[in-house]
């Protein structure tokens, strides 16, 4: 078997996860745009945003699952790269915007005219080019996650320890980004965008343009990931994940896998922002909130660790319970959300996925 | 101390009615005397000032206030001296004498009680030697320092009379300052040299003000260089007095963060659990305070005593539910207790919002813990925040004491350090592990409740402390109940020496930044622990 077909028919659910994907990202789109408004089967503009942003988280929860579920390194600090990923695209789109902003100032976006700002700060320049924000979207995310990644392994930060400070860099950088000092908006955030690429962001054909581009980062992050975890690299990496110590006494230098995988990680994170920004519209510090890194664990682990689809599916699956609740009973949705951290830690440890296997009797 | 506190206040209710039951003797030449004020010619009014002000009559400083304001006019019909009051286009009026409300006028039944600016200045003065005559020395010093500030020859003649039967050593000491501040103005360069180091040291922004000019203009050269001296000494003295208050905010904010800590320290660092909702156990304390002022309004007083008490069962009680019904099964799990406790916390902060009130509820502070104690002039300590850091050494005290010294203190550092042994030796492990965790649960609603005294109480409370305290717990070194003290008191002082610089949001910022890196460097913190229990 080649590495490919390893990775496509290997295993018979990841199969039929990116299946099930590519008719997602067909079929909408295609509801979307021949059916009537009236008819049973027509997906509104809204419900096609909103599976947008669920692919998106989707691509996030895989990163987070490629880190946890492979290789034991719970991040509660994802969020922050998933931001970064989206400040670097908001940065673009805030540069397309041109004299169009509210102040009609041929460079500067609305915030720094009203900070009175003259000049574009050192930061911003090359954001104006789609290729450059696209660099810095690996860039960003991917040389944070590097630099601290480098710090905590080299020094055997593990466990809980490195959840512990994964979250304070998510909250240290929520302070930072809040300061409207920093030039990124402040408190707003980026927002108000017109076009990506020329084209029209309202467009009906630009949103299913960037659906489909989710749906498409979402199976190839998958292909990766699965690459990765059927690879030597991941049997070293599960290696890691259930005996550290003894990894390292037979010589593999864990540090330097954990720190690969921790990076990659981020990257993919940083991606699924960058997808996710030109879709809500808006990227603002609220993005780098703990709560929002910890709720990502809970996605993933609703889902069921380990297995990439089941993270993917737990994504989706608890945003779906979210938009509900949010709109039929919201003071209950941080009551049910408090519920599945308890229910699938102390009651369903391999999330949907296990109970699905345990009631097919397959898997262990 | 609450008793003798309820004592005076009901003194200081009963007072006024006091006053008024008893009339004063000279009650009618007093009204004989306000009446006068409407006098025909300014020399006239002038007199009746002079006897309003020395008839030590309790509204004598009142009436003279108002006329110096221009609101003291009189009635047309009557004739009556009263206090107007514009409201829009009508004036309220209340009697001058009585106080009493004679309702409202128009502008045509009343006419004004003439004055001219010889007639400001002696009310000015009259006020001031009035005041100088009040029982109450606080008043008296307020009187030394408005005249202070116009130091006529008049004034200092008065200052000095004040001087010779002044008994309250603050207004003694004002007074002297404000003689030496003459005496700067002496044709001897020897007497204002002697006035200059009489001020030496003297933290008032006055003095400092005058000794500046001094420096510069005095025609004498080692007048100037001595002022200057002085100037610099005193400067000295303002530093040393800031870094003081800098380092009592330090302090302030590092017992914060021992209270919030100190919990964690024994359900993370004595029991390794990693208890996300330790947070929402502070926010039940702080509504415990909350509730146990709703169900005793009339004792706000003891209020915040009764709920320390009460807020260590009532989070322990909660504690003890989470670690039975969820921490047990997850033991040796970190991970998934993490994720477990922090739907809890999830859980307990939506029930506030649904059973409380989604805003903040109103905690009020006991008067015996508002104010400050000012020690000079250039430093303040507020009580909320001394009182707090005192409290929170004494839990700490009461924690180690309570874990060196008991019989479940021997069995909860037993249990820690070889759970099989103490099974082994009879300890009932799972029982004391569900008694460690109230204990810290416990002291969690405990620091709620000082909490309670500093910020906001709502929903959200708990949230802003679980990151601060869990690296609090980290920095300090893990299982270490000392360097969560040290870690608390050295995060919180640091914090306040970036701040002036950098402002508060970016201090933290650093502050947090320095832990991470902090952590990467020695991941055990700052004392990590040896031997045995380091392992695993």
């Amino acid at each position: 078997m080649g590495p490919l077909s390893r990775i496509l028919f290997g295993d018979r659910v990841s199969w039929l996860f990116l299946v099930l994907l590519a008719a997602i990202a067909i079929i909408l789109p295609w509801l979307n745009l021949t059916q009537p408004p009236d008819s049973p089967w027509y997906v509104s503009n809204y419900a096609l945003n909103l599976w947008g942003k669920y692919l998106c988280y989707a691509l996030l929860a895989l990163s987070v699952d490629l880190i946890w579920g492979y290789c034991g390194i719970l991040s509660l600090g994802h969020g922050a790269f998933f931001a970064l990923g989206g400040y670097a695209m908001g940065m673009y789109l805030m540069l397309q915007i041109g004299d169009r902003g509210v102040y009609g100032h041929p460079e500067l976006p609305d915030f720094m005219v009203f900070l009175n700002w003259d000049a574009l700060p050192w930061y911003w320049y090359g954001f104006d080019q789609f290729w450059f924000a696209m660099l810095m979207v690996i860039v960003a995310p991917g040389l944070l996650a590097f630099i601290f990644g480098w710090l905590a392994f080299r020094s055997r930060v593990t466990g809980v320890y490195f959840s512990i400070i994964t979250q304070a860099l998510t909250f240290a950088l929520m302070l930072a980004f809040f300061r409207n000092e920093m030039g990124f908006g402040g408190n707003n955030g980026l927002t108000d965008f017109k076009d990506i690429l020329g084209y029209d962001l309202q467009a009906k054909t630009t949103r299913i343009g960037l659906f489909v581009a989710s749906a498409v980062a979402l199976a190839l992050g998958f292909i990766a990931c699965r690459y990765i975890v059927t690879s030597k690299l991941g049997r070293v990496a599960v290696a890691i994940r259930d005996t550290e110590p003894r990894t390292r006494f037979i010589g593999y230098r864990v540090e330097r896998f954990k720190l690969w995988l921790f990076t990659f990680s981020a990257v993919l994170a940083g991606i699924a922002g960058a997808l996710y920004v030109p879709q809500v519209g808006i990227i603002n510090p609220g993005e780098f909130a703990p709560l929002k890194s910890i709720e990502l664990a809970v996605w993933v682990a609703v889902g069921g660790r380990g297995t990439l689809y089941g993270a993917a599916a737990g994504a989706i699956l608890v945003n779906n319970a979210k938009t509900w609740f949010t709109t039929a009973a919201p003071e209950f949705w941080l009551f049910a959300l408090g519920a599945l951290f308890v229910l699938v830690t102390v009651l369903f440890p391999k999330g949907i996925i296990g109970l699905l296997r345990r009631r097919g009797g397959e898997g262990s | 101390m609450g008793k003798a506190a309820l004592l005076v206040l009901i003194l200081l209710a009963g007072w006024p009615a006091l006053a008024v039951a008893e009339p004063a003797p000279a009650e009618a030449g007093f009204a004989e005397l306000v009446q006068q004020l409407d006098a025909d010619n300014f020399v006239q009014t002038g007199q009746a000032v002079e006897r309003i002000a020395r008839s030590g009559h309790p509204r004598a400083v009142e009436i003279l206030e108002t006329m110096l304001a221009g609101s003291l006019q009189t009635l047309r019909t009557d004739g009556r001296v009263v206090v107007v009051n514009q409201v829009g286009r009508d004036f309220e009026i209340t009697d001058a004498l009585s106080g009493e409300d004679l309702g409202t006028v128009g502008r045509r039944d009343l006419s004004r009680i003439s004055i001219n600016n010889a007639l400001r200045t002696q009310i000015r003065a009259a006020l001031a030697r009035a005041s100088l005559n009040d029982p109450d020395a606080t008043i008296r010093l307020a009187a030394v320092r408005r005249l202070m500030a116009s130091p006529d020859p008049e004034n200092l003649t008065l200052l000095q009379e004040q001087l010779a039967q002044e008994t309250e050593p603050r207004v003694l000491a004002a007074i002297e300052v404000a003689m030496a501040l003459s005496r700067l103005d002496a044709d001897e360069p020897a007497v204002r040299m002697a006035a200059i180091e009489h001020l030496t040291g003297n933290l008032q922004s006055q003095v400092r003000n005058r000794l500046r000019t001094i420096s510069e203009d005095d025609p004498e050269a080692a007048v100037r260089d001595a002022a200057a001296e002085a100037l610099a000494s005193i400067q000295r003295r303002l530093e040393y007095y800031r870094l003081l208050e800098n380092v009592f905010f330090g302090l302030s904010l590092g017992s914060v963060l021992l209270l919030a800590a100190i919990g964690l320290a024994i359900t993370f660092g004595v029991m390794g659990v990693i208890n996300m909702a330790h947070g929402e156990l502070i926010m039940i304390g702080a509504y415990t305070t909350y509730m146990i002022q709703q169900l005793f309004p009339g004792a706000i007083e003891y209020s915040v005593l009764i709920a320390i008490p009460a807020a260590f069962v009532v989070a322990g009680l909660f504690g003890i539910a989470i670690e039975r019904g969820v921490i047990r099964f997850l033991y040796g799990r970190p991970l998934e207790t993490l994720l477990a406790t922090f739907g809890i916390s999830l859980i307990l902060q939506q029930l506030a919002r649904t059973t409380i009130s989604a805003q903040n509820v109103p905690v009020i502070s006991p008067s015996w813990m508002s104010g400050s104690w000012q020690i000079n002039e250039a430093l303040a300590l507020t009580w909320n925040r001394l009182y707090i850091l005192i409290f929170a050494l004494l839990v700490f005290i009461s924690l180690l004491l309570a874990l060196k010294r008991t019989r479940l203190g021997l069995k909860m550092r037993a249990v820690t350090q070889n759970r099989n042994m103490a099974r082994a030796m009879g300890v009932r492990t799972a029982w004391v592990d569900a008694l460690t965790f109230g204990l810290g649960a416990g002291i969690a609603g405990v620091a709620g409740v000082a909490l309670s005294q500093l910020t906001n109480v709502g929903p959200n409370l708990g949230q802003g402390y679980i990151i601060d305290s869990f690296l609090v717990v980290v920095f300090g070194g893990v299982g270490n109940l000392w360097g969560t003290l040290v870690g608390a008191f050295s995060l919180g002082v640091l914090n306040k020496f970036i701040e002036p610089w950098s402002g508060a949001v970016l201090a933290k910022i650093l502050v947090l930044v320095f832990v991470i890196l902090f952590i990467q460097r020695y991941p055990r913190g700052l004392f990590p622990q040896k031997g045995r229990a380091a392992g695993g």
